[in-house]
C-alpha cells in the first residue's frame, strides 16, 4: 500500500481574504447562525438557540502592535449576542491579542499601540471608562485564577467597590449564590464558602471564576482558553455553560481546540498571521471553507 | 506503539528485573577529580552540620546547666557577687520592645518599597536607583549604621527622640536605637514580599483589573493576601536580624544594664525615650570581655537568645514552606 501523499502547502503564498459578510444590526436576517448545510461532509454543531441575534460589539479596522510587530491587521469583526463566536487559528495568529483588546486589557502592555474601532452598542470603547467598560465586557483567562480568598470573596469581589469588605456577606448572598449557580457550582461549593478558593480542582475554579465573572452581570463573556487546563469533564461542563450563557450575553471564545470550536461555535473566526482569513459560520467554517488557509488549518495540514 | 525500555516481566516471576544502570552512571569508574569533587560535597555538608550541632549542643548545655528559671523573672544588678547580680528581665524585656518598634516601622516601609518596585517601578532608573539603595543598607555592617545614626540622633532636633542633654540631643534611646535597627530588617522584608510578588503570576493580575477593578483595590484585595506569607517570612527573619544585633545597642541603646526610662516625661512614651539593654548586650556586657564578667550569666542568656532566634528561623521556614502548597496557581 503506498504511503498517503504529502499535502505541501505554501506558508508564503498571500492568504485569500474571505471578507466578512454585512450583518444586520439587530440581527433579524440571519437567524441563529446556522444556515443549511453546505452539503457534502456534515458536522453537527452546537445546538442552535432560539435567542436572538443582537450586534454588540464591532471592531473597525483594529490593528495592534507590539512594537514594530504587527500582531493584528486590519481586522473588522461583529459580536453578537444570542450566538457563540469562536477565533481558532494556529499559535502567535493575534487571537488573544484581539480578545485582550476588547476589553483594553492590551493597554497594560507598555509596548503595544492600537489602530482602528472597537466599539460596544455602537460607542466607541477607547471613550469609555476602562474600569466601567471592563465591568460590561469580563474576561476568563486560560489558567484558573482564583484570588487568595475564599469562595465566597471570590464571587463577591466583583460586587464590592473596590477592595473594600463592604456590603456585608448577609446582602450578597443571593448574587453570590446565583452566580455560582449560573456557573454550575453552586451544588459543589454551597457547603464550603469559607474555604480558600485554591484549594478547589482545577475544574471547579475555573469554573469559580467564570461565577466571578457573572457576577458583575457582564453583557460580553471573553474566553481564552478556557479549558486548556482541564480534564474534559471539567471541559464538558464549562462547554455546557457556554451554550447556556449565549442567550443572554455574546460569548468569544479563543481555542485551540478546533473540535472544542465545532461543538460550542455558532460564528468562527479564522486568523491567520493576524489577519483575518475567515468568518463564517460554524457549519461553513468545518464543512464549507471558502479560503484554501482555511481548508489547510481545519483539514489539519498545518497547525 | 509501546516501545517498551525493558522487557514486560514473565508471568509467574515475582520480583521484577534489576534495574540496569550504565557503568558511567556509577562514581566508582568516574575520573580522579569528580571523585574528589563528590566526596568534598559529602564532606562540606556534613562538616556543616556537624559544626552547627556542635554550636547548638554546647550552648544548649552550658545554657541549661546555668539557666535558672529565676532568671528570667529577676531584674539585673550591678554587684559584683554573681548570686546578687540578679537575672536578665530587663534585657529580655529590652529585646522584646526593640524588635516590636523595629518591625513596626520596617514592615510598612519594607512592603510599600516592595509593592513599588514590582508593581510599579517607573521611571527604571528610579526603580534601579531604590533597588541599589535596599542593596546598600543591606551590606552595610550595623556598627557603621549604628554610628551614623549616633550623630544624626544627636541632632538637636531629634531630641523628642532622646532626651536633650546639654547643647544637643543624647541620641541614644530605645527609639533611636528602633529606628536604627529597622533598617537592618528592611532589606529582608523588601526582598521576600519582592520574591512573593514576583511569584504571583501576570494573570492573576489582569484577572481582577478584567473585573473591571482599579490597579489599588488589585492590589489591596488580591496581592496583598496572596504576598502575606512573603510579608511573614520577610518579618520573621528580620526580627531574627534584630534581635541578634549587638553593634547598635550598644551605641544606640545607652546600654544600662536596666531599663532607665527617661525622667519625667509622659509615661510609655519616656520608656521609648529612655535607655536600657537587650539579650545580646547583655550577654557581651556579662561575657569574659565585658565589664560585668559572668559568664555563667552570659550563657544562660545566650541559650535563651539561641532558643528565640532559632524558633523564629522555624517559623519562617515554616510559613515558607506553607505557602507553596496553599497558593499556587497553575502557571
Amino acid at each position: 500500500m503506498p504511503p498517503p501523499p504529502i499535502r505541501k502547502i505554501s506558508l508564503d503564498a498571500p492568504p485569500t481574504v474571505v471578507h466578512v459578510p454585512p450583518i444586520p444590526l439587530n440581527g433579524n436576517g440571519n437567524g441563529n447562525g446556522h444556515g443549511a448545510p453546505a452539503g457534502g461532509l456534515h458536522t453537527p454543531g452546537p445546538p442552535s438557540s432560539d435567542a436572538p441575534v443582537i450586534e454588540r460589539m464591532r471592531c473597525n479596522a483594529v490593528t495592534i502592535a507590539y512594537g514594530p510587530k504587527v500582531a493584528v491587521n486590519k481586522v473588522d469583526l461583529p459580536i453578537s449576542q444570542g450566538e457563540v463566536l469562536a477565533m481558532i487559528g494556529p499559535s502567535g495568529c493575534g487571537k488573544t491579542t484581539l480578545l485582550r483588546s476588547l476589553n483594553r486589557l492590551t493597554e497594560l502592555t507598555p509596548s503595544a499601540s492600537r489602530g482602528g474601532v472597537i466599539s460596544l452598542d455602537g460607542q466607541d470603547i477607547d471613550l469609555l471608562e476602562v474600569t466601567a467598560l471592563r465591568k460590561r465586557v469580563s474576561m476568563v483567562f486560560q489558567q484558573p485564577n482564583p484570588f487568595p480568598m475564599s469562595v465566597f470573596d471570590n464571587v463577591a469581589y466583583s460586587l464590592r467597590e473596590g477592595g473594600s469588605k463592604r456590603p456585608r456577606k448577609k446582602e450578597l448572598m443571593e448574587p453570590v449564590e446565583r452566580a455560582l449557580t449560573r456557573a454550575g457550582l453552586w451544588h459543589e461549593v454551597r457547603d464550603n464558602l469559607d474555604h480558600p478558593a485554591l484549594r478547589l480542582s482545577g475544574g471547579q475554579q475555573q469554573r469559580l471564576c467564570i461565577a466571578r465573572s457573572l457576577a458583575a452581570q457582564p453583557e460580553v463573556l471573553l474566553m481564552d482558553e478556557p479549558c486548556s487546563a482541564l480534564d474534559p469533564i471539567s471541559t464538558g461542563k464549562i462547554e455546557e455553560l457556554i451554550l447556556e450563557l449565549r442567550e443572554q450575553i455574546a460569548v468569544v471564545i479563543v481555542t485551540h481546540n478546533l473540535q472544542q470550536a465545532q461543538r460550542v461555535a455558532d460564528r468562527v473566526a479564522f486568523m491567520y498571521l493576524g489577519e483575518l482569513v475567515e468568518y463564517a459560520s460554524g457549519e461553513q467554517i468545518f464543512n464549507a471553507p471558502q479560503a484554501q488557509r482555511t481548508r489547510d488549518y481545519v483539514g489539519g495540514a498545518f497547525g | 506503539m509501546s516501545a517498551l525500555a525493558t522487557p514486560p516481566p514473565q508471568p509467574g516471576s515475582a520480583a521484577p528485573p534489576p534495574r540496569r544502570t550504565r557503568a558511567r552512571d556509577s562514581a566508582t569508574t568516574w575520573p580522579l577529580r569528580d571523585r574528589i569533587g563528590l566526596a568534598f560535597c559529602w564532606a562540606a555538608g556534613i562538616t556543616l552540620t556537624v559544626v552547627a550541632l556542635t554550636i547548638l549542643l554546647y550552648m544548649c548545655f552550658k545554657g541549661i546547666t546555668q539557666l535558672r528559671p529565676s532568671m528570667l523573672v529577676t531584674h539585673p544588678s550591678g554587684a559584683v557577687d554573681q548570686s546578687r547580680s540578679g537575672g536578665f528581665l530587663d534585657p529580655i524585656q529590652g529585646t522584646l520592645l526593640l524588635t516590636a518598634i523595629g518591625i513596626a516601622i520596617a514592615v510598612p516601609i519594607g512592603v510599600s518599597v516592595a509593592l513599588w518596585l514590582v508593581e510599579y517601578g517607573r521611571p527604571a532608573a528610579l526603580a534601579r536607583a531604590v533597588e541599589s539603595a535596599v542593596d546598600v543598607i543591606a551590606g552595610a555592617p550595623s556598627v557603621v549604621l549604628a554610628l551614623f545614626g549616633l550623630s544624626f540622633f544627636s541632632e538637636t532636633f531629634f531630641s523628642f527622640m532622646s532626651f536633650r542633654s546639654e547643647d544637643t540631643a543624647f541620641g541614644r534611646s530605645f527609639m533611636v536605637a528602633g529606628t536604627v535597627m529597622s533598617l537592618i530588617a528592611l532589606p529582608l522584608i523588601v526582598g521576600a514580599t519582592r520574591e512573593a510578588l514576583l511569584q504571583v503570576p501576570n494573570h492573576v493580575r489582569e484577572a481582577s483589573l478584567a473585573l473591571g477593578k482599579t490597579k489599588a483595590s488589585t492590589i489591596r484585595a488580591v496581592l496583598l493576601p496572596a504576598v502575606r506569607p512573603g510579608i511573614a517570612t520577610g518579618t520573621a527573619l528580620g526580627m531574627g536580624r534584630i534581635i541578634g544585633d549587638t553593634a547598635i545597642v550598644v551605641l544606640l541603646l545607652g546600654n544600662t544594664l536596666t531599663t532607665q526610662p527617661r525622667d519625667g516625661g509622659i509615661f510609655g512614651l519616656s520608656l521609648l525615650q529612655g535607655t536600657g539593654s537587650t539579650l545580646t548586650s547583655y550577654i557581651y556586657g556579662n561575657s569574659p570581655v565585658g565589664e560585668g564578667n559572668a559568664p555563667q550569666k552570659a550563657y544562660a542568656a545566650a541559650f535563651v537568645l539561641l532558643l528565640i532566634v532559632v524558633a523564629l528561623n522555624a517559623l519562617a521556614t515554616r510559613i515558607a514552606r506553607g505557602r507553596r502548597k496553599d497558593t499556587a496557581w497553575i502557571r
